[in-house]
């Protein structure tokens, strides 16, 4: 680009001219993915400085690079201008995806350099997730790998529906033909589930050139089109403008009380001033009166555009809904079905709560159900109990409040949706919407008459939940036991559940992996609270040694209600107490999974009560509880109402 | 319907998406403003995006002591027109200890000055969420850069763990303590942001254009005398030449280039037809290979 304007573009002359054509270039976004040391830096190095992308300062500093770093003999190594970080110089791979831009006379390019390192992976899905093309390489010595059947099956799971086959390095195979067909026949056989539109394999080598910008003279077998002339003819236009209007609300502008505009990114559909829209979540309807933007009002705005609507009437809506056309709505439910690829080193559990956010919505979320997950070599469907980092499953989920979106393989902007770790806020895991489930539409709930207020009020007490935390041994069922008798003696209602009573009954089929002990917990938060639901003083005594369960337990109930107590007692000491003999056969690999030995406990940081057992006896304890409920109960119902019942 | 939008009106949607984000999710955002083009830019999105509200957040300038006047007149200037709030924070353990470009090179100033200037700032105000105008196609490491970049409690940027992020789905969940920078020129090059600027004429700092102006041939660069505070070595002299500024920093540390482009046309017209990159006239880059990504993990933006 640069060196053809050069030419033939005098400075100040046709600059307007010249943006004028630019503005109607249009752009591809696509990646390089393929296994390691498949050639994808090289390719991208390769394709920038073929299309003179690269300055002389760029270049100078690329040979001082290649010299020190460099895994090419005298030559340039083209992989040292996208692999930016110092560990990737130094170790020669790549670590995280690199964007770089260009441009030829036809079309605007990104491409995003990924790795091809299994534990990356998730850096892989990152530069995919906004590409609309893959390149997929492969090393023509190695044929089709494992790595190059896991980056296939999630470029088609993030909807990408166009592939080259970017067979490399054919130079060191005699650019054998033989090799190159086998090789494709290799990928069409895996890849005909995938459901891409286009495969184009190119013979091709990116530290020489063969194929790239230029045909090659060494193959001659082969008469399709060069990578560059292929990227700049494919057509991979998704016209979101044809489906339905979709406008997640984003922001809500209110800068006086004679403004109210609802700022977002239209994902899907256009939208003119008079246009009937509808509030997703609770179908009310309005019209829109403005399309606000700044340098003046438009008629009509289409996907894409980053635009402010002002509506009619005075509707309820704030950020995470979504002004929708009223002939073709999204769905609305709270249970569904998603495809899911997982990040995190710490498996998917089902049960557990993870934080799920749409691109403007945000709610808690359980995996409810993990139908199966995908073996990359074969697409055997697999019976799984937890979905370990950069696996892929289909499972079902349930939210906490429900969302609005449509199915992936319909919008790629409203489909899909990422999950994040309520503890560290990592994001572990990407979300493909496939359906909701029936269940979701069909179970409302009931609104009752008698409320849990009604119920507590008559038993003249309000309901809590006092959950007792800490290692086996520790002294809870001590406590717990000596408390409620307590409150029994005072006239209050209670109950007791006990880690070891439940596991007999509503648990027995519960063992002590993680996703077991996840899912363990689950079911008792949940009697707990029905059970303060009835207006009852609830004593849970759990080892419940994840801080992730325990913080899901206490969003399940009411505010003020979950009392988190800490029994605090060292492990030696509830080693050497070992009243039920368990530490003895854990600490000799009798027994799997006992926390404190080798599965963890982590303990609570802001407990609402921490017991520090040493010293104490369970009376001095129970005191220290009944003394906090006590307060509360004053506290709540002074500024219930000022006064006693 | 048939309508496409231009590459400058997807790469202006996306950066007001961003925007948006930040203001509707974050408690205390501010928008890190350096007077250069590219901040000329991200102010006039700014401006875009939260119309006709003004932008919820404030701007702030490191002010190292040593940018050009001209830079701090045209400053002033803008918060004055726009009417945005702007915050100037000075590193003063910096100021007491006379730490300048000529004395202690430009890797200890950039530090003191501006590094830790930045996170003094942070801290002071508490701010959980910066923008910058960082460009991917700037520097090798930027380009690995997420939009939104998580950096702990300390400022300290992991380029090897790096959140995943997916379509324009954001995680915008921290600790308290921590904070997101936020870059929503990411996919904006050189180019674009001429072009942007020419298109949508927005105001830039007068040292962009040529102009006769006193410049000393030092190190291979020509730099502007701009104040007294620069003392001629011997053998050199000060030239008056038609010089100009493609990118804007410290006035020690930023060499200009002889151009006579003196008109938006004629810069883009320029552009079109360089061949070396813009941070070729940045002398904090040479210092040595992966300076930019070290500078980036110890807190610079």
């Amino acid at each position: 680009m640069r060196h053809i304007l050069a030419k033939s573009l005098a400075p100040t002359d046709g600059v307007r001219d010249y943006m004028a054509a630019q503005e109607k270039k249009s752009l591809l976004r696509f990646l390089t993915c393929g296994s390691v040391d498949d050639g994808k830096s090289t390719l991208i190095g390769r394709l920038l400085s073929d299309t003179k992308q690269i300055f002389e300062d760029q270049l100078a500093a690329l040979e001082r690079d290649s010299r020190k770093h460099g895994t090419t003999g005298d030559d340039i190594d083209f992989a040292l201008l996208v692999d930016g970080l110092e560990a990737e110089r130094e170790q020669g791979i790549t670590i995280d995806v690199a964007y770089r831009f260009f441009a030829t006379p036809k079309r605007k390019f990104i491409v995003a350099d990924t790795p091809g390192h299994e534990q990356y992976t998730r850096n892989m899905a990152t530069g995919a997730s906004t590409a609309d093309l893959a390149i997929v390489l492969i090393d023509a010595r190695q044929g089709v790998l494992r790595q190059t059947r896991r980056h296939s099956i999630i470029a088609s799971l993030l909807g990408i529906r166009h592939v080259v086959l970017a067979v490399n390095k054919i130079d060191l195979v005699g650019f054998d033909k033989a090799v190159f067909e086998r090789i494709i026949e290799d990928y069409r056989q895996f890849s005909h589930k995938l459901g891409f539109e286009t495969i184009v394999p190119i013979p091709m080598s990116a530290r020489y050139g063969d194929n790239v910008t230029s045909r090659s003279d060494k193959t001659d077998w082969y008469s399709g089109p060069t990578l560059i002339e292929h990227l700049e003819t494919v057509s991979v236009d998704e016209a979101a403008v044809e489906l339905p209007f979709r406008f997640p609300v984003q922001y809500v502008n209110r800068p006086n009380l004679d403004f109210r505009g609802f700022a977002g990114t239209i994902a899907s559909g256009s939208v003119s001033q008079g246009d009937e829209v509808v509030v997703a979540k609770s179908g009310k309807s309005s019209h829109v009166r403005r399309i606000v933007a700044h340098g003046g009002d438009l008629d009509q705005a289409v996907a894409g555009q980053a635009i402010t609507l002002v509506l009619d009437d005075e509707v309820e809506v704030s950020r995470g809904n979504m002004l929708v056309s009223p002939a073709a709505r999204p769905q609305v439910a709270d249970q569904f079905a998603a495809n899911i690829v997982w990040f995190d080193e710490h498996a998917l559990l089902p049960g557990r709560s993870y934080i799920l956010r749409t691109e403007t919505d945000q709610t808690s979320a359980t995996v409810t159900d993990l139908k199966y997950r995908v073996n990359v070599n074969d697409f055997a469907h697999e019976a799984a109990k937890s979905l370990e980092m950069n696996e892929v499953g289909i499972c079902n989920l349930s939210t906490r409040a429900p969302i609005a979106f449509d199915t992936f393989g319909e919008n790629r902007t409203t489909g899909a949706f990422i999950l994040i770790d309520r503890i560290t806020n990592a994001t572990v895991g990407a979300g493909m919407l496939l359906h909701s489930l029936r269940r979701a539409e069909n179970i409302h709930w009931q609104s009752l008459d008698v409320g849990k207020r009604g119920r507590a009020d008559m038993k003249n007490q309000r309901s809590a939940v006092f959950w007792f935390t800490g290692l086996s041994g520790s002294g809870k069922s001590t406590i717990a036991n000596l408390f409620e008798k307590k409150l029994f003696a005072t006239g209050r209602h209670t109950y007791i559940l006990d880690g070891d009573n439940v596991r007999h009954g509503l648990n027995r089929d519960l063992g002590f992996t993680d996703a077991d002990r996840v899912e363990n917990i689950r079911r008792v938060a949940e009697v707990a609270r029905l059970m303060a639901d009835a207006g009852l003083i609830v004593i849970v005594s759990f080892i419940s040694p994840f801080s992730a369960e325990r913080r899901m337990a206490r969003e399940l109930m009411a505010d003020g209600e979950f009392v988190e107590v800490f029994v605090d007692t060292p492990f030696e000491e509830c080693a050497r107490r070992d009243p039920k003999g368990l530490y003895a056969r854990a600490l000799n690999g009798e027994i799997k999974n006992f926390t404190g030995v080798d599965s963890p406990y982590e303990a609570p940081e802001n407990p609402e009560i921490h017991l520090r057992t040493l010293g104490k006896t369970a009376e001095e304890m129970v005191e220290a509880l009944e003394l906090w409920l006590n307060e509360r109960d004053i506290a709540e119902d002074q500024y219930d109402s000022g006064g006693g019942i | 319907m048939n309508i496409t939008l231009t590459h400058l009106q997807r790469l202006e949607a996306e950066s007001i998406h961003i925007f948006r984000e930040v203001a509707a999710v974050f408690a205390k955002p501010v928008m890190l403003y350096s007077v250069g083009k590219d901040s000329s830019v991200l102010m006039h999105l700014a401006m875009k995006a939260f119309y006709p509200a003004k932008p919820p957040f404030p701007f702030l300038h490191v002010d190292t002591t040593w940018k050009f006047r001209e830079m701090i007149a045209f400053r002033d200037q803008m918060a004055q027109k726009l009417g945005f709030d702007l915050l100037v924070h000075v590193n003063e353990d910096g100021v007491r200890d006379n730490i300048n470009p000529f004395d202690h090179g430009s890797n200890t100033h950039t530090h003191v000055m501006k590094t830790v200037a930045l996170r003094q700032a942070l801290d002071k105000y508490g701010f959980d969420a910066a923008f910058g105008g960082a460009r991917r196609d700037e520097e090798k490491s930027r380009a690995k850069e997420r939009i939104f970049s998580f950096r702990n409690a300390q400022h300290v940027w992991d380029p090897k763990n790096q959140r995943p992020e997916m379509w324009k789905i954001f995680n915008t969940r921290i600790a308290s303590g921590e904070s997101i920078r936020v870059f929503p020129l990411s996919n904006w090059t050189e180019l674009d942001i001429w072009q942007y600027i020419l298109q949508e004429d927005i105001p830039i700092v007068p040292l962009y254009f040529a102009k006769e102006r006193p410049v000393v041939e030092r190190d291979g660069m020509l730099i502007l005398k701009d104040d007294e505070r620069m003392q001629l070595q011997p053998g050199e002299t000060v030239e008056n030449r038609l010089v100009r500024f493609r990118t804007l920093g410290c006035y020690p540390l930023t060499g200009a280039i002889e151009s006579d482009a003196d008109t938006l046309e004629a810069i883009v017209g320029e552009m079109l037809t360089a061949r070396t990159s813009e941070r070729q006239g940045r002398l904090i880059d040479r210092d040595e290979a992966g300076s930019m990504e070290k500078k980036k993990r110890e807190g610079y933006f």
